[in-house]
């Protein structure tokens, strides 16, 4: 008979238990991770700091401060060749926001007829959304925005043969343009009129929903939201004289003066990304109002509900549920493409970051820029994204 | 029941009546999916406006007005421009496609070698096809080949310089080809890449987890543009003095490390749609962890995702064309360059090489995308209920 003491459990462990014990092991796996990466960041810091100090270039944020001395084509605040690089970098992110604004609203609009449209009980209609859909998904956005840029814009006629548009607008290869309000001294009110129409409004819907919860009785407060936000400031644009005048672009032989002018980069990356975005933001929509059981607007029928106040109260809200999430990281996505505008010559932030970057060579202070700026939007816009759909999700038991 | 008190019953089945005309003639299936509704009817009115405003206009720049052939400017362009056409002509191109459709394919590849990337194609189409092909055996041998084998005989044969082959410089590649080898290159690393970060991602070890999740997200945060650029302009920078890194290396490694995070986003997906309890009866049967992974949870996680994984794919595809900012020329690179090109200088140039360039790009990401609908039903277990 042999020893069976060595098979029974002991209270000394020996090496063997240590090296299967899956705590062990976790804990030498993390370190060794550890050791590894920071060993190559390490690796990674030491020939940086040797590679920037044989090539003279000084690190830190101090170029910021410097001249600039570029011309920016489009900008929202003041800007001249004479202003500092940390604002010229400060405009291209103005613009990124600007052409992220316009393009979201435009591409959740047709993203939502085109939606719609492919759900449609009408062939021809349903077809055609399809097409859209397949067309503008499988094409890269680069390709679009050189489509709108040298295809379609470009051949837009020279200045001295300016298309005349009604209001006053004339559109020739340098951009549409149009006329510039020019308010008066107390056109101040008319926002302020504005609010107001809007703080009232809320107050009223809030008193006709306490009202039909009490009585049942219905109150369409769409009219009067129409009328107060599109009347009050009316009203009051007159009450105080209507102080408006307009600065009308004139088309000289060669140049534009006057007027506020959209550049046709600007115009080629919008449409571009709008229409881009447009065919993923239908499916989105698709996918979100096909995911609402159709027993959902049977029993709503069964209610005696009208198709539009079902579409309404019943479907939108359960669909909006689906929607929301892929919604918002396509809305990033067009965030994120608006870089592209680089291509054509849009000033946003990647294109005055990389002109800055080409004058200083300043490489990795500017990339950390745009990875700030970047992920900063990508962050707030999931953490009210994240609020959003937390507000608007299933109550369940 | 007794059926003799009845007076009448009928011993057979009446044969089945034909639908009715209304609602399998021509004229039904227009009322039916055209004119169902005042407002059905209104937009399909609005919608046959539109075709016939645009469709016709479109055929005949595209295909009737078109100067298919010539061997300069001159055929497409009008006579106030110096051309042969009638003034006011406006056509597609085609003839600018035809001249430089090698140069599309292939870049500046020199002319004399241009059979090497020929060669790749083919080898590629015979490893691709069978892997696509549900019905065909041995698998396994055959992704070995097409993803270790092939980019490893496709290296050597393209850029040569070894069993007396001329080298070729990577600047000179370019079109298609370059288009196809770094979205080969970005989906064959993305997806175990992607794998791995993912389960880093629920990996129970703290430390694993956040380098998982911070790269995920710094990269996923952020343009592709900014990767590129941070490949390109800090990468040489990050390397000890002295090394040199290939430009086209350079963008290969945007595109992988970007397609990866996005990728271990989709597979992520999938492995939290995996029940519970087949990790635990994975555990119970005394599988190890990567046996777990490989056996159990992966074929079940990456099948939910396929959906996913092809539209990373396509977006991969799609993406590549970025390149063509940091100074590379993929097809839409090429296609760009020429219209600088004096013997081809027209107003109709660009538009017709950007829908040449678009047509081929749709072509590859509308069949990747059919591939994946096909595959979706093929794999299609019916467990669902």
């Amino acid at each position: 008979m042999t020893d069976h003491a060595a098979i029974a459990p002991s209270e000394a462990r020996t090496l063997r238990s240590y090296v299967y014990d899956p705590k062990i092991r976790g804990i030498f796996f993390q370190v060794l991770t550890l050791v590894i990466v920071v060993g190559i960041g390490w690796s990674i810091f030491d020939n940086t700091v040797a590679n920037l100090a044989r090539s003279g270039t000084a690190s830190g944020y101090q170029f910021l401060k410097g001249r600039a001395g570029f011309d920016i084509g489009a900008s929202l605040i003041d800007y001249s060749s004479d202003s500092t690089y940390g604002r010229a970098i400060l405009v291209g992110f103005l613009n990124t926001i600007l052409v992220a604004f316009f393009g979201i609203i435009t591409a959740t609009t047709i993203g939502f007829i085109i939606g719609i449209g492919r759900l449609s009980k009408n062939w021809l209609i349903a077809k055609l959304c399809t097409v859209y859909v397949e067309v503008f998904r499988n094409i890269p956005v680069l390709l679009i925005i050189f489509f709108w840029y040298k295809g379609v814009l470009s051949s837009l006629p020279q200045v001295r043969d300016s298309l005349k548009l009604p209001l006053g607008m004339v559109l020739n290869n340098r951009g549409l343009a149009f006329p510039r309000p020019v308010w008066g001294d107390t056109a101040w009110v008319i926002p302020l009129a504005l609010l107001i129409a809007i703080v009232a409004t809320f107050i009223v819907a809030r008193w006709a929903k306490q009202r039909q919860m009490r009585t049942g009785q219905q109150f369409h407060t769409i009219w009067t939201a129409i009328g107060l936000i599109v009347g009050l400031p009316v009203l009051t644009f007159l009450a105080v004289g209507a102080p408006l005048t307009f600065d009308f672009p004139i088309a000289g032989r060669f140049n534009l003066s006057g007027g506020s002018v959209i550049a046709p980069e600007f115009v080629a990356l919008y449409l571009a990304l709008s229409f881009y975005t447009a065919s993923f933001i239908a499916e989105t929509i698709r996918a979100g109002i096909r995911a609402v059981a159709k027993g959902q607007s049977e029993a709503a029928a069964a209610l005696g509900l009208q198709p539009a106040t079902t579409t309404r109260l019943v479907v939108v809200p359960q669909a909006m549920r689906v929607i929301i999430p892929p919604l918002t990281s396509q809305y990033l996505n067009l965030t994120k493409n608006s870089s592209l505008g680089i291509a054509v010559g849009f000033p946003e932030l990647v294109a005055t970051g990389g002109t800055t970057m080409n004058q200083t060579g300043q490489a990795i202070e500017v990339v950390s820029i745009w990875l700030v700026v970047y992920l900063s939007i990508s962050i707030t816009t999931s953490l009210f994204m994240n609020w959003f759909n937390a507000k608007m999700a299933l109550v369940e038991r | 029941m007794n059926t003799k008190n009845l007076a009448y019953v009928r011993p057979e089945m009446i044969a089945p009546a034909p639908a009715p005309l209304s609602t399998r003639s021509a004229s039904g299936w227009i009322r039916i999916n055209l004119l169902a509704t005042p407002k059905d009817a209104a937009l399909t009115i609005l919608a046959v406006a539109l075709l016939v405003w645009i469709l016709p206009g479109m055929i005949n720049w595209l295909f009737v007005q078109a100067a298919w052939f010539g061997t300069d400017r001159s055929f497409c362009t009008t006579a106030v421009q110096g051309g042969i056409k009638p003034n006011g002509w406006s056509g597609a191109c085609w003839a600018f496609v035809g001249d430089r459709f090698q140069q599309f394919m292939f870049g500046r590849y020199p002319i004399d070698e241009r059979w090497r990337p020929m060669l790749v194609a083919i080898l590629f189409i015979a490893l691709l096809v069978p892997v696509l092909m549900p019905k065909l055996p041995r698998k396994g041998l055959n992704a070995l080949l097409l993803f270790v084998g092939l980019p490893i005989v496709s290296f050597f044969l393209l850029h040569g310089g070894v069993f007396g082959l001329q080298k070729v410089e990577t600047p000179l590649w370019g079109g298609l080809m370059v288009t196809l080898i770094l979205s080969f290159v970005g989906i064959a690393v993305s997806l175990p890449v992607g794998i791995l970060l993912a389960l880093g991602r629920r990996s129970t070890m703290p430390v694993i987890r956040v380098i998982c999740v911070t790269f995920i997200e710094v990269i996923r945060g952020v343009p592709l543009i900014t990767v590129l650029f941070m490949a390109n302009v800090m990468l040489p920078l990050f390397l000890p003095t002295g090394w040199t890194i290939d430009n086209f290396l350079r963008a290969l490694v945007g595109v992988a490390i970007f397609a990866s995070a996005y990728m271990a986003e989709v597979v992520r997906g999938g492995l939290q749609a995996i029940p519970k309890g087949q990790f635990e009866g994975a555990d119970s049967l005394g599988l190890s962890y990567w046996q777990k992974i490989r056996l159990i949870i992966m074929p079940q996680a990456l099948k939910l995702v396929i959906p996913g994984i092809v539209n990373t794919f396509i977006g991969l595809f799609k993406d590549t064309s970025l390149v063509s900012i940091i100074g590379m020329f993929d097809l839409l690179g090429i296609v760009q360059l020429n219209f600088t090109d004096t013997t081809w200088i027209s107003p109709v140039t660009p538009i017709t090489g950007l829908i040449f360039a678009g047509f081929i790009f749709w072509l590859f990401c509308f069949g990747m995308s059919r591939y994946s609908a096909f595959m979706e039903r093929h794999l299609d277990t019916n467990l669902k209920r």
